[in-house]
């Protein structure tokens, strides 16, 4: 099993890019279950969504405490939410960010960063900060979970409120080809 | 209708293109509103409330695209929704609503009267908790507070049975023993906005399941079938008190009769379909359980995790689900109670009155017709939309085994007294 949470803030389609990497899972035989965050729809406020990846079926819909991988697609998000909550060891965090990985500090239980400058991509392909679908090619880029091409897949059958089916695969593709992942190495303690 | 729905289906952004069955990745909303589509409805009239929204959008936008050939009235408050619908229905239309919380507060007036006029009408309850104080989350207050208005009430566990049972239920509302309206319950938050992967019917098979509607041969609003509908009874003169009592009287045998047709229904959609669903109440590991929690809706899910690994550390301990709360489902609850020496029922909602939970109280009333006096703690958890995880439940299973050789206690344990 792999559980997955995402962070973001209203009205950048955080649990729509859930939504997403749900039926791209599906689609490459996988079990999933996702969740959103429930609170207030508002725009700006930060919101979440859970995913559990899965080869066997499963039955629990519950929200996701200790997640394997964070994505974070808001980059200002980390200096108001605990995105790094319940993370477990050994754990990846992809980030929206412009700054290079080996500059994001990080706890001891992240071992995988990568960053994708996704507010660039997005105001160079949608002319707006709207980070969703470049953070999926980041996480995939990243994970290796799941495909380039069941991500582009999914989005096909995606009806999108901001920007169009091409715009949005540029921006998977770039979000894929734009993210740096570093391996975070740990001196032992002295 | 399975060609519009071959043609508008990829617009619409919701179906995988693969071969039968078709596979849609979807939340319960979503899942809830393709079953109103295989359903064929004549009328849908809706107003939308959290966490319900986006089903009634659903619903809209396949009307609008055609997906769904039924007339959406778009009324000005719950109120009218139910009362359009009355007419709708006594016209012969099939029809269907959805609704919840306070939206279901204020349709409390039609809804009230709608199974006593026996309309086979098929209406969704998101569940959602009552203010105040303010709340828009999950919770089974609504559908609870008014199980005793004479509706069948059911509670699905999963998005595939949320789907499947919104068909089903147009078969056992519109059998002419029961005749009577029918709530499809699915948990706010976690069903209504939990996306899985389901199976989509084929609208040719459920056609045949489901047959045309049949919904005012015995009440109607038609010139060429000139009726009283509702008329005044009751009294000490006129038509006397007989008369009214045949009414109430004919409501609960149709009650008594959805028991054996909701069971029907559930086997011939199993042998059509291939899914299988306890009708009334299920029974998980319970054969050789020493106790047992009893659980309803969607929370069963991470209550049968927690029981197998209570199963895998040598417990013997099993659970006890209930689909069908209204009509209750007395022989096969007293049979599923009668195999265990301890019960805990886990609630969504609060039963005022009793300090307990509303389904702790159905049960202890079930308790009545067993063999032996079995101990019943209450459990309340999973108020507006607060988590009920597997740690829960495992708590939940300790407290109830602690009743195997101690006292049961009258207060009721409260879940998630300590999450922040």
């Amino acid at each position: 099993m792999f559980e997955v949470r995402l962070h973001g803030r209203g009205g950048q389609g955080t649990v729509l890019a859930a939504g997403i990497l749900a039926k791209a899972l599906v689609a490459e035989g996988k079990h999933v279950v996702a969740v959103p965050q429930f609170g207030f729809e508002r725009r700006g406020a930060p919101v979440a969504a859970y995913l559990r990846a899965s080869e066997t079926p499963m039955r629990a819909m519950t929200n996701i405490y200790a997640p394997d991988c964070v994505v974070c697609i808001d980059s200002s998000l980390p200096r108001v939410v605990d995105i790094f909550a319940g993370l477990r060891a050994g754990g990846t965090l992809v980030q929206a960010s412009r700054l290079a990985p080996q500059d994001i500090v990080v706890p001891v239980s992240v071992a995988t960063v990568a960053v994708c400058d996704a507010v660039g991509i997005a105001r160079e392909v949608f002319g707006r900060p709207i980070t969703n679908t470049v953070m999926l090619g980041a996480f995939a880029r990243a994970t290796g979970l799941v495909s380039l091409d069941a991500l582009e897949r999914a989005l096909e059958e995606t009806s999108f409120r901001d920007g169009g089916l091409a715009q949005n695969r540029r921006a998977l593709a770039l979000g894929h080809a734009r993210t740096v992942v570093h391996r975070v190495e740990r001196r032992e303690a002295a | 209708m399975s060609e519009a729905v071959e043609k508008i289906a990829p617009s619409t952004g919701s179906a995988v293109a693969k071969k039968e069955p078709r596979i849609l990745v979807c939340d319960g909303n979503e899942a809830a509103a393709w079953g109103v589509v295989l359903s064929r409805p004549d009328m849908v009239a809706v107003y939308p409330i959290t966490p319900q929204s986006s089903l009634a959008e659903y619903v809209a936008q396949f009307v609008a695209d055609g997906v769904l050939d039924a007339e959406l009235v778009e009324a000005e408050g719950e109120h009218s929704v139910l009362s359009v619908l009355h007419g709708a229905a006594l016209a012969g239309a099939r029809t269907y609503t959805a609704s919840c919380g306070q939206g279901l507060a204020f349709m409390f007036e039609p809804y009230f009267r709608t199974p006593n006029l026996r309309l086979p009408i098929v209406m969704s309850i998101v569940n959602r908790d009552g203010i105040t104080p303010q709340c828009v989350w999950g919770g089974q207050q609504d559908a609870m507070t008014v199980r005793e208005v004479g509706w069948v009430q059911l509670f699905c566990e999963t998005v595939q049975e949320v789907l499947d049972t919104i068909v089903m239920a147009y078969r056992i509302a519109e059998d002419r023993s029961v005749m009577l309206p029918v709530n499809v319950n699915h948990d706010g938050n976690y069903l209504s906005n939990g996306i899985v992967r389901i199976e989509l019917p084929d609208q040719g098979e459920v056609d045949d399941f489901l047959g045309m509607p049949d919904v005012n041969w015995h009440a109607a609003l038609d010139p060429d079938r000139p009726m009283g509908v509702d008329p005044l009874t009751g009294g000490a003169t006129g038509p006397g008190p007989a008369l009214f009592v045949g009414y109430r009287r004919g409501h609960c045998e149709g009650m008594q009769n959805a028991l054996r047709v909701i069971v029907e229904v559930h086997e011939e959609w199993a042998r059509r379909f291939g899914r299988r669903y306890a009708p009334l109440v299920e029974e998980y590991r319970l054969d050789d359980a020493d106790h047992a929690l009893v659980t309803i809706g969607s929370m069963a899910g991470a209550a049968k995790d927690a029981v197998d690994a209570a199963r895998d550390r040598g417990e013997r301990v099993g659970l006890i689900r209930i689909k069908t709360l209204r009509p209750f489902p007395l022989d096969a609850m007293v049979a599923a109670l009668d195999k265990v020496r301890a019960i805990g029922v886990v609630d969504r909602a609060v039963s005022y009155g009793w300090n307990s939970g509303p389904v702790h109280q159905e049960t202890l009333a079930a308790l009545q017709h067993c063999r032996h006096r079995v101990p019943c703690l209450s459990l309340i958890g999973g108020l507006a939309g607060a988590d009920l995880t597997q740690t829960h439940f495992e708590r939940a299973i300790a407290e109830t085994a602690k009743l195997l050789d101690a006292p049961c206690p009258r207060e009721p344990v409260w879940l998630n007294a300590e999450d922040r």
